[in-house]
């Protein structure tokens, strides 16, 4: 059980977060214009990687801000915390 | 009775205080300090239980959380009784009553001890290879199983117990109060750290507290009287907490543990009373120093598992610290020092030491040659090649082993002996650190598997012999050094200790000991629960078994409530030896928490009976139960089903609800519904792309209809949305789904949309919702609310005022969800059940009849409105529901639109919602049951299942909805319902099956 560090409160336990997947997914401006395949890229396509993941967050027991995590899943060490919006302030 | 084996200089017993106990019946003595297992080998009771497979005979072969076989069963009340508790920890109180397990008709003579007399005919895998097959008699195999087999009863009643939960943070969790614990503890807490030290034994101090030995000195002094001492002293450091009887279950990543503390296990039934047994401790701590120690190994020979066989260090505690001889004539068999101070001890007080047989050629260390000064025999290079003693041990043959160690050679000696202490070297305590996902590294000198400092996942250490140092000189050296640079600290009171110890010289390993017989004739047992042997192992190498973890699970190794915390080392040196694998290659099977069994009662906490999970209650709640109303859960909520009158089923009470409110008038506690205040100038924007239907052009004060959609294009919510202002809507979800809305909702807004003014705020729970409905609710409304003006034209259907009833504001929507003229009336929470009482009073004369969710949910079938989950599943979009009227089409976008013309989205051989009529109107359809349209098929085709089904008082007979393949073009044509007895016949209608024209809403 991990600790997150919330840019907006603080170091908090777990529990009070729910994951939102893979980060850096945006929606299409123009769903309209793209190919069944191209919509599909987005709505169904995710990582799963062991290692270095770059995940959305939500500090849903919180302040329930949604936010950026890079975690190694291999061993949960949260590498970096960033807002949304945001860039990574680790290389992706 | 006089307790001959009992020596009478001891401090940690309490001998002026007796405790009377009972074990199978038998009523026995014992004093203040003992654990069960001493008071019975006090008593000379060695024979406690039988081993799992084979029901041998099994005696108290440790003294720890580590025992296989002393596992007992206290106490026989059904709501109290606890199953597998280990003797050897189980403090005595009096009254205590203690039964053996796994043993029928008794533990001495056994009915299954036959299975001991079959064991060639059950080796490794015995039970996988023979009762799989054939498949229909394994009802035969299980009972036989199962009666013959396992461990201890549970509990029959509701547990009584209070436990407790307790959070807790500390700069340093020494877990340990061995010496290093002790030391590490001490430094930590000087040095402005607090400090959380625990221990699960009840006396602090570990194996040092009762080494009294001229061979270990520090500082001059015994070492138990230097550490008695030292703990005196760290008992008044202030940011010290110290807690003993605490043990240590599970480490969690990022220094997260949990703890279980034992506070009334030890006390009589009449002092617990009242007292919380246990307290499960979730601990944060920045840093973690582990001093967990070590627990020795077994040797493995022939028939090493007769009562009265024990580890040598086991015999050593319980006369050192128990002041209780395990045995009148001991002999000790070793591969190592460990077993000269037994003898020591023994020879202190008086035990006859028959000999030692050392598989060594020769040791000359300090305390070697202290033995050889008492004339105690001892037999180098020698093995035990078998035991004998059914109930307890009798004879060890013995013979010399060969240079090499695989065989033995010349006579055999016969022994007599009453009392056998093994000793085979240390196995460093682990667990923990590799729970934490720290990794191991393995040192052949000595066989251990450590912890690798360069492998840690979290910032902690790990001292001490759990760190492999096994000379105390080494363990008070490192333990001060491996502290201070841990915590940063420059100078230790510990740093000029004088220590002196006996050097070890030399250790000999043979995993497997040699016998005069061919091993298939042996029994050298390897897991002293489980049964399983060397020659299973071997067994299981042989038919091709490679993986550690497989071999384990063949043959049951190291799979008993002791988790082979004994013999998993020599499993796996045996199996690196038989594939000659190098054994830090082969690696050590995964160690899971907990490190020892907790009780469900200290998971749980308080968290038990009605705080188990939530319950969310409506404001009118009381006002439901006064009237008899039966209640569902939906979600945390309890919502009135149905209200029976006079002894009517639910049924009966429902056709009258359902019958009241077309003809009179209903009235429904709709509160649960989600609602969510949604408030900025992007507001109507941002319910256009929420929603698939237009907002923006939805005036001030009208209401509207909306479906929404995950991105997939799936139907995920519905309701009713109402503009309050420019700038304001409140929104209603589902009841089950109100907080997933919430959270979508807020995740687009943040992260795809932050550029919109919109603000979210979940006001479910502050506003209550009184539904009224039917031809008469015009007229209790007009009743509650006089001044307000109920005229079709000043307040027509799907819209909404604002207004006043005796004082009170409240906001007043015309909406319908069973297709009559009704309202929903919202008012603040505290004021609702007073409001609803105003309605049930201006109701009277016209029968007003309060419904539940179950007459809610016939009427809205008659009307073909869905339920999302239950006509929904996630696969249905707008179009398959027969929606497509709700799809804004002209939209430049919307949540999960593209996905409405993905290939898979516009089939037209989806599964689509229809209505189904029964051509006997009598016959009700089942919720769940398939539709096929040939009977005689195989295997037959299902083209869909009902989701709803009812019968209706207003019509007459059964209705139902359904999702069919294709559906849409199937209405009029003829299907069947199988059922068990007989094959229904349905024809697909319409999904509206009352007041199509939608005549009532204004009626
Ligand atoms: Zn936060």
């Amino acid at each position: 059980m991990f600790i997150i560090n919330c840019p907006y409160c603080g170091e908090r336990d777990q529990t009070e977060f729910s994951s939102g997947g893979e980060a850096h997914i945006v929606r299409p401006k123009q769903p309209t214009e793209l190919s069944d395949d191209e919509w599909a890229e987005f709505l169904f396509m995710r990582k799963n990687i062991k290692g270095i993941q770059f995940e959305r967050w939500n500090h849903s027991h919180g302040c329930r801000k949604w936010f950026n995590v890079v975690r190694d899943t291999s061993n949960d060490k949260i590498h970096a915390v960033y807002k949304m919006g945001e860039k990574p302030p680790v290389n992706k | 009775m006089s307790q001959e084996l009992r020596i009478n200089n001891n401090k940690f017993i309490d001998q002026t205080t007796r405790l009377s106990f009972k074990f199978n019946g038998e009523k026995l003595y014992g004093y203040k300090g003992d654990t069960l297992a001493s008071a019975l080998l006090a008593n000379n009771i060695h024979l406690v239980g039988r081993s799992f497979k084979y029901h041998r005979p099994r005696g108290i072969m440790t003294c720890g959380s580590e025992e296989p076989n002393a596992i007992v069963q206290i106490g026989n009340d059904p709501s109290l009784t606890d199953p597998n508790v280990r003797a050897t920890e189980i403090e005595l109180y009096e009254g205590l009553e203690a039964f053996s397990q796994n043993c029928w008709p008794n533990v001495k003579f056994d009915i299954g001890g036959i299975n001991n007399l079959l064991s060639p005919l059950l080796p490794a895998g015995f039970y996988y290879k023979t009762f799989m097959w054939p498949a229909s008699f394994w009802e035969k195999y299980e009972f036989f199983i199962r009666h013959s087999a396992g461990l201890g009863k549970s509990p029959t009643k509701p547990d009584p117990d209070i436990y407790d939960h307790k959070y807790y943070h500390c700069d340093v969790l020494v877990v340990g109060g061995g010496i290093s614990g002790i030391m590490a503890a001490k430094l930590s807490a000087e040095n402005n750290n607090e400090t959380l030290l625990l221990d699960d034994k009840n006396i602090l101090g570990g194996a040092t507290i009762y080494q009294n030995n001229d061979c270990f000195q520090i500082d001059g002094t015994h070492t138990n009287y230097w550490l008695e001492k030292e703990i005196k002293n760290i008992k008044n450091i202030k940011n010290l907490t110290i807690k003993t009887r605490t043990s240590l279950a599970a480490y969690h990543g990022y220094n997260y543990l949990l703890a279980k503390e034992n506070l009334t296990d030890h006390l009589s039934l009449d002092e617990r009373k009242g007292k919380i047994r246990q307290r499960l401790w979730k601990i944060r701590a920045k840093k973690v120093i582990i001093a967990t120690g070590s627990i020795e190994r077994p040797l493995i020979f022939n028939n090493n598992d007769r009562p009265g066989i024990m580890l040598s260090s086991a015999i050593k505690k319980f006369i050192d610290f128990y002041g209780v001889k395990a045995g009148k004539e001991i002999t000790l068999f070793t591969n190592n020092d460990s077993a000269y101070e037994t003898a020591i001890s023994l020879k202190k007080s008086g035990v006859n030491i028959v000999s030692i047989i050392d598989i060594r050629d020769k040791s000359s260390s300090k305390i070697v040659k202290e033995v050889e000064k008492h004339n105690i025999k001892i037999y180098w290079k020698h093995t035990i090649v078998n035991t004998e003693g059914y109930r307890r041990i009798s004879f060890i043959e013995i013979m010399k082993l060969s240079d090499d160690g695989s065989g033995v050679i010349g006579k055999k000696i016969k022994l007599k002996t009453d009392c056998l202490g093994i000793s085979g070297g240390w196995t460093p305590m682990v667990h923990l650190f590799t729970q934490s996902g720290g990794k191991l590294k393995f040192r052949s000198d000595d066989n251990v598997f450590l912890p690798d400092k360069n492998k840690t996942p979290s910032d902690q250490i790990s001292i001490g012999s759990c760190n492999g140092d096994f000379d105390i000189k080494d363990i008070i050296l490192n333990s001060n050094k491996d502290v201070k640079t841990f915590l940063g600290i420059e100078n230790s009171s510990f740093d000029n200790l004088k220590v002196e110890s006996s050097k070890e010289e030399m250790k000999r390993n043979i995993w497997l000991l040699p016998s005069d017989k061919p091993i298939g004739k042996t029994k050298p047992f390897l897991d002293f629960q489980n049964d399983s042997t060397a020659k299973d192992v071997k067994l299981a190498l042989r038919e091709g078994f490679k993986s550690i973890e497989h071999v384990k699970r063949y043959t049951t190794t190291g799979m008993g409530t002791d988790q082979g915390k004994l013999s998993n080392m020599h499993a796996l040196g045996i199996i690196a030896e038989t594939t000659g694998t190098n054994m830090g290659e082969l690696g050590t099977t995964t160690f899971r928490p907990p490190y020892t069994p907790l009780t469900f009662g200290a998971i749980v906490g308080r968290n038990v009976g009605e705080f188990f999970d939530h319950t969310r209650k409506t404001a009118m709640h009381n006002w439901h139960v006064q009237n008899k109303a039966k209640f569902e859960n939906v979600g945390q909520w309890k919502r009135a089903w149905y209200y029976p009158k006079d002894g009517e089923t639910m049924f009966e009470a429902v056709q009258r609800e359902s019958k009241a409110a077309r003809e009179s008038v209903g009235i429904l506690d709709a509160s649960t519904l989600g609602k969510i205040d949604i408030q900025g100038t992007d507001a109507s924007e941002f319910l256009n792309r929420v929603y698939t239907n237009a907002w923006s052009k939805l005036a001030i004060g009208k209401c509207r209809y909306g479906l929404m959609l995950n991105e997939d294009g799936m139907v995920y919510d519905d309701g009713v949305t109402t503009r309050l202002g420019e700038n304001h809507y409140i929104m209603t979800t589902t009841t089950g789904g109100a907080a997933n809305v919430l959270t979508k909702l807020e995740d687009y807004l943040q992260t795809e949309w932050p550029e919109l003014d919109v603000y979210l705020t979940t006001v479910t729970d502050h506003f209550s919702t009184i539904s009224i409905c039917g031809p008469n609710s015009k007229k209790i409304l007009s009743k509650v609310i006089p001044d307000l003006d109920l005229s079709d034209e000043k307040f027509p259907h799907m819209s909404f005022k604002n207004s006043i009833i005796n004082g009170i504001k409240c906001r007043v929507m015309r909406i319908s969800f069973t297709g009559e003229h009704s309202y929903e009336i919202n008012i603040q929470s505290n004021y609702a059940k007073h409001v609803w009482e105003l309605c049930m009073d201006a109701g009277k004369n016209y029968n007003i009849t309060p419904y539940g969710t179950e007459t809610m949910h016939l009427l809205r079938a008659e009307k073909g409105f869905i339920i999302t989950g239950q006509d929904t599943d996630g696969t249905m979009t707008p179009s398959d529901l027969q929606m497509d009227w709700i799809i804004g089409k002209k939209k430049f976008d919307f949540i999960g639109k593209r996905s409405l013309y993905r290939s898979d989205t516009i089939r037209d051989d989806r599964k689509q919602l229809v209505g189904l009529l029964t051509d006997d109107p009598k016959e009700i359809l089942e919720e769940g049951a398939q539709i096929v349209e040939k009977l005689n098929q195989k295997p037959v085709e299902m083209l869909g299942h009902v989701t709803s089904s009812y019968f209706s008082p207003n019509l007459n007979k059964s209705i139902a909805l359904a999702v069919m393949k294709s559906g849409k073009k199937l209405k009029g044509k003829k299907f069947f319902v199988p059922m068990e007895n007989k094959n229904i016949n349905v024809t697909v209608t319409d999904t509206v099956f009352f007041d199509k024209e939608n005549k009532r809403l204004n009626a």
